[in-house]
């Protein structure tokens, strides 16, 4: 059965992959999304009985690197983390592929689209059902790629190339750190596997490690490297640019992967590595501090974006700070949770904003769009469920998960944790304000985008509607049926051993703490309907009056700027002078060219030799007989003398 | 004085010098060439013929035959190329055969 779950996405990804050509596009979906909903029925199946029945899973698939001390297996480790992951991805993964039925419609490579999809599922699959780091590392690459292949889906668009790169190359910074973190792990601990690593980790604590030159902590210095792949492939603050660009990508792939799995990678594996985590107390303030910061930083930005799936991005960006904060507090499950809860409604955003953009001829612009409310109230009734989960309405997920880790961190009692705590508070506030601002521009007032425009929108089809209502579903109710599961009274039977819980109580939570974040969430709405419904010229004129403060969080700080001054242009100008001067004129010049052109050179004066005139070839086999004779004569012509 | 091998050995180194002279010097046609070489023939035959009478061997004189032989198929062959050549080229002017040049 758990083989079953990880290999039936991979069999339908070389079904699609390989055969679509022969056998039709409409064969390729309903193969692939057959085969993942199985594994999505497989997968609540090994939820009841790893998490809720408490029985873990160990299978071993097959021997992979044996060499010296290393030694690495493939194979499936199921646990309540795993079991957890599971769950959330293969649920979100077949309800987008039955999304994409109609999302893709009219593309004529659906073949490529749905193998690329279970490719990635497979590939999400296999990172979180790993027992080493290196079947981890694989997943967590294979991943990658799948999310370069879709996000470059459209290759015709040059954007969509561009981001695939950018965020291929982004993730290759993070991948480095990971890389190095994995290095220093066999170096400390002589192995890849987690048990062992966890069960020695107590007796590594005072040791420290040579790093650049410095003694510094082990312990710290591992997980800071892992952490470092975790921002990268979970685009926190530092390395978040890639995911806004991601948006290129079709719809169904910036639910599925930015926003309800591959991004969560990271806060998986930290909640993986939490007993490592936990012995680090540097690292783990850094991810905390990291995480604050995403949270505050993405919302900021994501107030003043007009693609409505860029703000929903910076949004995912923003919670994924969240998740970050709460495991940098110690308190992993509510990380945990808020990945369970945001794959939820987020990817229930992300659905219907596609739904809004495939209605709209894909126009990403919300100021032009407006009134949808009565065109497709379905939609709308969808994204008002995702809204109040994203801003923390009362009892739906969000609230559950999110606030939860606004009280933890303010229970951290730190000045990392103050600190924590005023970053998501603030950033609660604002996660209100733009997703407030999103639904009145997309969904209330009048139409801006064209008559013609306006005649051609229409509800989503039922291929469409379904995941959407599933994760509706999800999105309310999720969060009050799971909660005494993940941070509640049963958490740590639920958990048991998968994840470190240590933490900090949550006794008496004053009044004031409770209703905090609800009251930012409460002021963000009437701001922005304020703002937006009440005042709708508002913004304009604070738009004119501040262009620059418009600007500066347009660009997100201007970090795209600062790396393309700082790493690309000297990147590209150091790959210039090597391609002209280093490949062309050195080595170039020296090597094959230079060889080429003196051969020409002495053959061309080889060529002034040969006159064409047989009385002048005669006359030197003249000469050269006369020379071999008189040689042959002054020589005794080979006769003994 | 009688006449020896070494007025023939002479002669003969005569005659192929000529012959070879006759090639070189020559720029205007090609059946001077063949002349020349048919001369250059000669030459050896007369070495063949007179080491022959001086050694007391036939087979310098059945050897100079051969080259008789050889010497007549040589020519036709050679005068049938220059025909032929002339045709292709309306010229069997030696300094104009430079189809070899590079």
């Amino acid at each position: 059965m758990y083989q079953a779950i990880v290999f039936l996405p991979l069999l339908g990804a070389v079904f699609a992959g390989f055969f679509g050509r022969f056998v039709g596009p409409r064969a390729c979906e309903v193969v692939t999304t057959t085969l993942l909903f199985i594994a999505c029925f497989l997968a609540w199946l090994a939820f009841y009985q790893v998490a809720i029945g408490g029985h873990d899973v160990r299978i071993e698939l097959l021997g992979w690197i044996h060499s010296g001390e290393l030694k690495t297996y493939w194979s499936l480790r199921v646990d309540t983390l795993t079991a957890v992951m599971l769950v959330v991805v293969t649920t979100v993964s077949s309800l987008v592929h039955l999304y994409s039925f109609g999302y893709m419609d009219e593309d004529p490579h659906k073949e490529r689209f749905f193998a690329y999809l279970s490719l990635f599922t497979f590939a999400m699959l296999a990172l979180v059902t790993s027992d080493d780091l290196l079947q981890l590392y694989f997943g967590w690459e294979g991943v990658g790629l799948a999310s370069y292949l879709l996000i470059g889906f459209w290759y015709k668009k040059p954007s969509a190339n561009a981001a695939a790169i950018k965020a291929f190359i982004v993730n290759r910074v993070g991948d480095f750190g990971f890389a190095l973190g994995i290095f220093a792990i066999f170096v400390l601990f002589g192995t890849v596997q987690y048990d062992p690593i966890f069960a020695s980790a107590p007796d590594q604590v005072a040791k420290t490690m040579d790093f650049l030159g410095y003694q510094v902590p082990a312990l710290d210095l591992i997980c800071f490297l892992l952490f470092m792949g975790a921002m990268g492939k979970s685009a926190q603050f530092l390395l978040h640019t890639w995911l806004p660009d991601a948006m290129e990508g079709p719809t169904p792939v910036s639910a599925l992967i930015h926003a309800a799995t591959m991004v969560t990678a990271g806060v998986f594996m930290v909640a993986r590595f939490s007993p490592l985590f936990e012995l680090a107390p540097y690292a783990l303030a850094f991810v905390a501090i990291i995480g604050a910061t995403s949270a505050f930083f993405a919302a900021t930005a994501a107030v003043v974006q007009t693609d409505i799936k860029r703000t929903i991005a910076y949004s995912t960006c923003s919670q994924l700070g969240y998740m970050f904060a709460a495991e940098g507090v110690g308190a992993f499950g509510a990380g945990m949770f808020h990945l369970f809860t945001h794959a939820n409604f987020k990817a229930l955003l992300f659905l219907c904003a596609g739904a809004v953009t495939h209605t709209l001829a894909d126009n990403r612009d919300m100021r032009r769009m407006g009134g949808l409310r009565k065109l497709m109230p379905f939609t709308w009734a969808m994204m008002l469920i995702g809204s109040l989960a994203l801003t923390a309405f009362p009892l739906t997920s969000g609230f559950v998960s999110k606030d939860y880790i606004i009280e933890t961190t303010w229970f951290d009692h730190t000045t990392v944790g103050l600190y924590t705590y005023w970053m998501t508070l603030i950033a609660a506030f604002l996660t209100s304000l733009y997703t407030w601002r999103l639904m009145f521009m997309t969904f209330e007032g009048n139409f801006r985008g064209g008559k013609q425009a306006q005649d051609h929108v229409h509800d989503a089809p039922w291929t469409m509607g379904v995941p959407m209502t599933v994760l509706a579903a999800g999105a309310l109710f999720a969060g009050l049926a799971f909660r005494h599961l993940f941070i509640g009274a049963d958490e740590a039977s639920f958990w048991r051993d998968s994840i470190a819980l240590q933490e900090p109580a949550h006794h008496d939570v004053p009044f004031w703490l409770t209703i905090s974040p609800t009251l930012g969430m409460v002021i963000g709405f009437l701001i922005a309907w304020y703002c937006y419904m009440w005042q709708p010229l508002l913004p304009f004129a604070l738009l004119k009056r501040f262009p620059a403060v418009n600007r500066f969080f347009l660009n997100a700080w201007y970090f795209d700027a600062l790396y393309d001054f700082l790493f690309v242009r000297p990147a590209k100008r150091l790959g210039y002078i090597l391609w002209k001067v280093g490949d062309g004129t050195i080595i170039d010049g020296i090597g094959p060219d230079g060889v080429a052109a003196r051969v020409i050179d002495i053959t061309n004066r080889v060529v002034k030799l040969q006159t064409g005139y047989i009385y002048h070839y005669a006359f030197i086999m003249l000469i050269g007989v006369a020379l071999l004779i008189t040689y042959f004569i002054f020589t005794g012509g080979g006769l003994a003398p | 004085m009688t006449v020896g091998l070494t007025h023939y050995l002479t002669v003969a180194a005569v005659l192929f010098t000529i012959g070879i002279f006759g090639i070189f010097l020559n720029r205007k046609n090609v059946i001077v060439i063949l002349m020349s070489i048919e001369l250059m023939l000669l030459a050896v035959n007369i070495n063949f013929v007179a080491f022959s009478a001086f050694h007391g061997d036939l087979v310098g004189q059945v050897f100079t035959m051969i080259v008789l032989t050889v010497a007549a198929a040589e020519a036709a062959i050679g005068l049938a190329l220059v025909v032929v050549y002339f045709r292709n080229r309306g010229t069997i002017d030696v300094a104009e055969i430079d189809l070899l040049k590079g």
